[in-house]
């Protein structure tokens, strides 16, 4: 079988912030154990002037630029998202004039909850495997509603990560790809409805875990392999709390962890959530690490990616995605509402 | 602005699509059909012409009193910028401080919304600009 894997990604996080602490502060909550209580400490918050498309069109280009790689080569960009900024009308032909690979290119936008993004991985390499296309683009990204005052609003932040996947020049293999999916209602968000919601506890037990450790443990049994044959494991971030609980249920230790979790300092970014996260284990592995990422999407869904690093992600520009949350701007919470266009 | 107009900007709006005279080398952007400078020389041999989107800070303003449609946007930065390929192009600055914005500073195009036409409308998207990395 012929090898498929990522040949360039790049991730983007708005330069925004608020602390958990503010938000709980307006709605007279304890910031303090709340924060402690998520794992999520401060969230990202895009500017007035950002959206999913322009989330989108910087993790592209940004791939596009890391990589080398020709834009008219890319055959098919899709854009997973729960919040596209129109509900008619694609992201993806925006994401696909605005990095040029337009027009000899299929496109479509994906929605499931927040594993839209590694969805759009999978549809990638079924098309690049087949030799369909030379090269897919597939991106997470949202800017995350949450209705003010509900318990998400502490994590849902903005963010995105766009991966190239292909044969050629491959940076970390995919040596195979698992999902798990079932008709779960933890979490949704009705046609014309501005805010999502959800069934509280049980979006944990049967919504979140059962899916992530199912597709984990079926990725394994697949594989033949066991939590320690992997240096890094990715897990879908809807806070910091759930992805340590998995990795803990299923044998994986804090330190495999901890390189991809960014959920306590950026918050969730739904379809980004395990895309950045990737992103951020591929900016400090080494030739030949082993990586394991499980995405979670509600409704509900879990696909899961066994990856191996190859020699290549030697000559590949990296640190990237820690340095730019680094760049960060607090907001208060008046300001993060006016961002956020609640004000009408 | 309209629908047809928007459409027919997308390149320079999205990707800096400008035009090079084949007879002087000179870029410009917004496109020209025609060199300014070459005049009947050019005819025919102006190319389309991406900018790489580097630039320097040529001067700024800061905008406190916006045009209707930016109205909630203020106050924000507009510049006059160099462009690395000599022509010269206004545009927004964005994620700096305006205290650090300042002449000669280095910045690079980056990708955002411009303004919509109402909830109702289409998002029209293009060129801002940030600090260099």
């Amino acid at each position: 079988m012929e090898k498929v894997g990522i040949v360039g990604y790049g991730a983007y996080v708005p330069r925004y912030r608020i602390k958990a602490e503010e938000i709980a502060r307006v709605w007279g909550k304890n910031g303090k154990s709340i924060s402690a209580g998520l794992g999520v400490y401060e969230k990202s918050v895009p500017s007035m002037d950002e959206d999913t498309a322009t989330i989108s069109v910087e993790a592209a280009r940004r791939a596009i630029k890391f990589s080398g790689v020709d834009p008219t080569e890319i055959g098919a960009v899709y854009v997973g998202s729960e919040s596209h900024p129109y509900a008619v009308k694609p992201t993806a032909t925006i994401v696909g004039e605005a990095i040029g690979a337009t027009p000899d290119m299929t496109a479509a936008d994906y929605e499931f909850a927040c594993k839209a993004g590694t969805a759009a991985i999978q549809t990638c390499m079924g098309l690049v495997k087949s030799d369909m296309i030379k090269y897919g683009m597939a991106i997470g990204a949202d800017v995350s509603q949450a209705a003010p005052g509900d318990a998400l609003e502490y994590a849902a932040s903005a963010g995105g990560a766009a991966y190239i996947i292909g044969k050629d020049n491959i940076i970390a293999e995919i040596n195979e790809t698992v999902s798990y999916t079932t008709d779960t209602p933890d979490f949704w968000r009705r046609e014309g409805e501005p805010y999502p919601g959800h069934g509280e506890r049980f979006t944990g037990e049967p919504a979140y875990f059962k899916q992530v450790l199912s597709a984990t443990k079926k990725l394994m049994d697949k594989m033949g392999t066991k939590p320690s044959d992997y240096d890094y494991v990715v897990f879908h971030q809807p806070n910091g709390k759930f992805p340590m609980r998995a990795a803990k249920r299923l044998g994986f230790s804090k330190e495999q962890v901890e390189e991809g979790l960014l959920c306590p300092i950026i918050g969730n970014t739904y379809s980004g959530s395990t895309m950045i996260g990737l992103s951020a284990v591929l900016d400090v592995a080494k030739p030949g690490d082993r990586i394991l990422a499980t995405s979670y999407g509600s409704g509900a869904g879990s696909d899961s990616f066994d990856i191996t690093v190859t020699d290549k992600i030697e000559g590949y520009p990296r640190n990237n995605i820690r340095k730019m949350i680094e760049n960060k701007v607090y907001v208060d919470y008046a300001l993060y509402m006016k961002y956020r266009g609640e004000f009408k | 602005m309209g629908i047809a107009r928007y459409w027919r900007e997308i390149p320079q709006r999205y990707n800096l699509i400008g035009t090079k005279c084949g007879s002087c080398g000179r870029v410009y952007f917004p496109p020209k059909a025609i060199c300014p400078v070459c005049r009947r020389k050019s005819i025919g041999k102006m190319e389309e012409y991406k900018l790489k989107g580097t630039g320097t800070v040529e001067t700024y303003t800061i905008i406190y009193t916006p045009p209707p449609h930016f109205e909630g946007e203020e106050p924000y930065a507009i510049a006059l910028i160099k462009m690395d390929e000599g022509c010269y192009l206004m545009g927004e600055i964005v994620d700096c401080d305006f205290e650090d914005i300042h002449i000669g500073m280095k910045v690079e195009a980056c990708f955002r919304r411009i303004e919509e036409d109402g909830t109702r409308g289409a998002i029209q998207y293009g060129y801002k600009f940030k600090k260099a990395e």
